[in-house]
């Protein structure tokens, strides 16, 4: 059933995000330090484990599947209610610094790239996926 | 009383109106990506309209914070866009992500976050010390701004910053946010932001966890995963540095 895959996603998403919550407490600060990523790895590593045993039903994949796939419209939906408003009107020195802070952490990205094993890029999408 | 009637159902169904309109937006930017061969990805339209829906429907409610759902008949882009879900969804987009991506680019995300963190502290505060702010709270704070918008006024309550000078950090971060939506599909290419270990390492140093959501959507949403991934370390760790040993440095070096 679909909503077995929801079960897992669900689970992982408390799991981790309470964890990211009390490593944010062991180190004495008022935010969650990584339960989203605690909660993608738990979701990577707990899945691999039903595939590879067959335990994850087809429909459960598929229940999982239509969230990735709606991923893209709420990331719309998101950028809607952001606070544009505060961003244009926060004068020159906000402005600046944000600005300044993007292209500094962009020029970053091919030095940073350099540690380690290179990165391979993915394959061109085939076909033009519908979004 | 036919057209209050269409409203009140638009009202009370908030979350299904906002899958309407979210549809229709995602329809017209697949038109004018079209009109431009496809050079600019659908997403990253949608992702604009969605900004400019954002900034009218602020002004049009008077109030900046919530955008677009501000206005009841779109309360429900608050449910579709808000944490809860976007969370839900990035988790989801790790089915299928490889451990052995995440394993080979570990430690250069690991970096990434610091240098990240690092560098948009120091951008933010040279720049609040050049526009005339000389105490070193203020400074900090407007440093930690430009780390994030939760950093911002997380580390101005911390150490005691005025209000005013925690409402510009937090502006710092809401542009940075907001500009990596904006800029990433565009600079993608010259960065070569095109593999996961990249992915891993723009996470770290971007953060804001909406502003690489979105950048990754309209960029290539199969990299979503690894830079949602180092992405929600960052917020924590600017917590953690910028009130403490930031703060410290900044505070050793303006005496």
């Amino acid at each position: 059933m679909a909503i077995y895959g929801l079960v897992l996603l669900s689970a992982c998403m408390f799991a981790g995000v309470l964890f990211g919550d009390l490593l944010g407490v062991a180190v004495g600060v008022e935010a969650n330090v990584g339960g989203v990523g605690f909660a993608m790895l738990f979701l990577i590593v707990i899945s691999d484990y039903l595939l590879e045993r067959d335990l994850l039903s087809e429909k459960a994949q598929s229940g999982i599947n239509f969230w990735g796939m709606l991923y893209i419209p709420v990331v719309v939906a998101m950028t809607a209610r952001q606070n544009v408003v505060a961003a244009v009107s926060g004068g020159p020195m906000a402005i600046l610094a944000g600005v300044l802070s993007v292209v500094v952490a962009f020029a970053f990205i091919p030095i940073l790239g350099k540690i380690g094993e290179p990165g391979v890029p993915l394959p061109d999408k085939t076909e033009e996926k519908e979004v | 009383m036919v057209k209050e009637m269409i409203l009140n159902i638009f009202v009370e169904n908030g979350l299904v109106m906002a899958f309407l309109i979210v549809g229709v937006v995602m329809y017209v930017a697949g038109l004018i990506s079209k009109l431009t061969n496809k050079r600019i990805a659908g997403s990253a339209i949608a992702i604009l309209i969605g900004l400019v829906l954002a900034y009218v429907g602020g002004i049009a409610s008077g109030e900046g914070a919530g955008g677009l759902s501000k206005i009841p008949l779109f309360s429900g882009l608050g449910v579709m866009g808000g944490s809860m879900l976007r969370d839900y969804c990035i988790i989801s987009t790790a089915f299928g992500a490889r451990l052995s991506e995440i394993k080979n680019a570990g430690l250069a995300g690991i970096i990434s976050l610091f240098m990240g963190v690092i560098s948009a502290f120091v951008v933010g505060a040279v720049l609040a010390l050049l526009f005339g702010y000389n105490d070193t709270v203020s400074v900090a704070t407007i440093g930690a701004g430009a780390v994030t918008f939760i950093v911002g006024p997380v580390t101005g309550a911390a150490i005691g910053a005025s209000s005013e000078v925690i409402a510009l950090s937090i502006a710092a971060g809401v542009v940075k946010s907001i500009l990596v939506m904006i800029l990433t599909p565009f600079v993608a290419n010259i960065v070569g932001l095109n593999n996961p270990k990249a992915a891993m390492i723009y996470g770290g140093l971007m953060g804001t966890t909406s502003g690489t959501a979105a950048g990754l959507a309209a960029t290539d949403e199969r990299l979503v995963p690894y830079g949602a991934m180092t992405a929600t370390f960052y917020t924590g760790l600017g917590c953690l540095m910028c009130p403490s040993v930031l703060y410290l440095a900044t505070k050793a070096i303006l005496g």
